[in-house]
């Protein structure tokens, strides 16, 4: 091998190591070519994804004419369409990208090629943002391990033998195993901070309707919340800026004076947290909870009192049923949302015109036969459970009943953000687990998303920062930060004290502690 | 469905035949392992998740939204969609135009 060809591999392996501000910078000031970035990144997936698993369609052509068209922006003297221009980020799977397959982990839309740009692809696209591909997903964005995907697992890189964390475990996979220094989400009941907190990544979920849902492939439409992934705070609110926003192509999208995330990550890092008041949630770090995680937690605490932030404790006494109210809700809407995969207008089609010598012919056996086989377990599972919670009958004790839990949830954290600026708690109540440990049992699986769905079912913003490595496993542990309504620059704020005291400290952050996956005998 | 006493909301156990209704209004067409499987799975699922009704008392509004919203307007005007071509281009089949579909009504 030729000099040359070492120093190659140095810069490209120095390349996919950098953060999205570092490789913004080097690309505007001609440092290198916003192509050299992608292709670092599409080699490093070519090297390590066939061990991780993390994107399910790479479109390294699509990628490399996105880069170059960046590169000519610059070549003709135009002025940088973003922060972020030139930047890889991976996509998840449930947001469509015209002319791109997008499955939503489910063999149902196997092959499917979306003929539109979701509101967030396109203002990725306008921001100079390079998609290098779609990353992997829990079917419909239903799990907490990605191990519900039709298409296989994805696996830690911290342990290849461990779950990434779910729905969007492809997404925060890719971050930690440098495959991309920008990922997009969506967290439902935790899809974000979830994974974000067992791969050691920077997760955050905005205020409900603070990103356009257009084009986001829908599970539960009254949770549903597209947000942004990367290693450090500062990259993700430089992403949160470039999507967030007002869509009149989507209803349910708010109204709201435009966020600068990227200020508060500044005065974070400028100011400290003297005079935030910051309270942890007694019923968010008690039982259920990993000795290592509680112990990543209390350190996380004592850090933030040293930046000067004033710690009260809170009690919201009703999340104690947010679990079950989200398991009536999500369901419910689920049922209804998953209805238009009706085997008519695209996707799967299972048709056999005879069945046992008899005429197979009803589009409503075709639907029904088309479902049973394109569908997954917990795709199944939910669409049930949905059913028997909105039928005659039941309706008012279970969705009725879980809606009204939602308006308590709400209430106790009216009374907790009384008390205290932003909220904290563990984000995961463990570390990543053995894949294969919990799949079977459905009660077990959904009680890794304790921390993270009381915040989805208020929709409040809330995000996880990595706080450490767990003593007893050694696997990353996420700290959730959780704002009021649209309270986004408290949030990021915190988070971006924490980080970098967490850095001071510790001499890196816990990205950077990510295993090298080098490349194995493939 | 049958319940443990008479009360809806008490751990529900849902039969063989219930799970095959419950698939049948979900047009979801389900093999007999999974008819056995989701029975129990199901029945612990909705045990545990009845108890939101501990706390749901009458005067408490429910919560359909996180964000309160009002209808959203907007002028009806022409605005540009999928071309007919496109909107086909990923169905399971189609003819003359239009998607193709199977028998929907019955033969009388």
């Amino acid at each position: 091998m030729s000099d040359n060809a070492v120093s190659d591999h140095s810069t490209s392996a120095a390349l996919v190591r950098s953060t999205a501000v570092e490789l913004a910078a080097g690309i505007a000031g001609g440092e290198y070519t916003a192509v050299e970035v992608a292709q670092a990144h599409l080699d490093r997936i070519a090297a390590v994804d066939g061990d991780v698993h993390a994107f399910l369609h790479v479109s390294g052509e699509l990628a490399l004419q996105q880069a170059a068209a960046v590169d000519a922006a610059r070549a003709a003297g135009e002025p940088a369409a973003s922060p972020l221009a030139g930047v890889p980020l991976a996509l998840k799977d449930i947001v469509v990208q015209q002319g791109v397959p997008t499955t939503a982990g489910s063999k149902i839309l196997e092959g499917w090629i979306p003929p539109y740009d979701a509101t967030v692809t396109s203002r990725l696209r306008d921001a100079g943002v390079v998609i290098l591909g779609k990353t992997n997903l829990d079917e419909f964005a239903m799990g907490s391990s990605t191990e519900n995907s039709a298409y296989g697992p994805t696996r830690n890189p911290w342990d290849l033998t461990r779950i990434p964390g779910g729905s969007g475990g492809g997404s925060a996979a890719a971050l930690a195993a440098f495959e991309a220094p920008l990922a997009i989400g969506t967290d439902t009941g935790g899809s974000i901070r979830q994974p974000a907190s067992v791969t050691g990544t920077v997760g955050a979920k905005p205020t409900y309707g603070g990103v356009s849902r257009y084009g986001v492939i829908a599970l539960a439409s009254s949770l549903d919340q597209v947000g942004p992934c990367a290693r450090t705070v500062m990259d993700t609110a430089l992403l949160h800026d470039v999507i967030s926003g007002h869509d009149p192509m989507d209803s349910t999208s708010i109204q709201f004076a435009y966020l600068n995330a990227t200020k508060a990550v500044e005065a974070g890092r400028a100011d400290g947290l003297q005079g935030v008041k910051i309270g942890i949630v007694k019923e968010l770090s008690g039982e259920g909870y990993q000795a290592g995680v509680m112990e990543s937690f209390t350190a996380a605490v004592a850090t933030l009192q040293g930046l000067g932030a004033e710690i009260v404790e809170v009690s919201c006494p009703h999340f104690r049923y947010a679990l079950a109210a989200y398991y009536l809700i999500l369901p419910s809407e689920c049922s209804s949302n998953l209805a238009r995969f009706d085997a008519m207008r695209y996707g799967l089609r299972t048709l056999a015109d005879v069945r046992d010598g008899h005429a197979l012919v009803s589009a409503e056996d075709v639907m029904s036969a088309t479902r049973g086989a394109g569908f997954g377990a917990e795709v199944k599972r939910r669409i049930m459970l949905g059913t028997y919670a909105l039928s005659a009958g039941y309706y008012d004790a279970y969705y009725g009943s879980a809606q009204k839990v939602r308006t308590l949830i709400r209430q106790d954290f009216e009374n907790a953000y009384a008390a205290a600026d932003v909220l904290i708690s563990p984000a995961s109540p463990v570390t990543a687990f053995p894949l294969g440990e919990k799949v079977d049992d459905p009660m077990a699986m959904y009680l890794n998303d304790l921390a993270t769905i009381p915040g989805s079912l208020a929709g409040i913003p809330a995000m996880s920062v990595p706080s450490g490595l767990a003593a007893d496993t050694g696997l990353p542990v996420g700290l959730q930060i959780m704002g009021p309504t649209l309270g986004e620059a408290q949030m990021y704020r915190v988070a971006a004290a924490f980080e970098q005291a967490y850095i001071v400290a510790n001499g890196s952050g816990v990205p950077a502690l990510a295993p090298a996956l080098e490349v194995s005998a493939r | 469905m049958s319940t443990a006493s008479g009360d809806d909301t008490a751990t529900p156990t849902l039969t063989r035949d219930d799970v095959a209704h419950l698939a049948r209004l979900a047009r979801l067409e389900l093999t007999d392992s999974e008819l056995d499987l989701y029975g129990g799975q199901l029945s612990q699922i909705l045990g545990w998740v009845a108890e939101v009704s501990e706390v749901a008392t009458p005067d408490i509004e429910p919560t359909t939204h996180a964000v309160p919203l009002t209808n959203v307007f907007r002028a009806d005007e022409h605005r540009p969609g999928l071309t007919n071509e496109a909107a086909l281009a990923a169905a399971p089949a189609a003819e003359d135009g239009r998607f193709r579909v199977p028998q929907i009504l019955g033969e009388e």
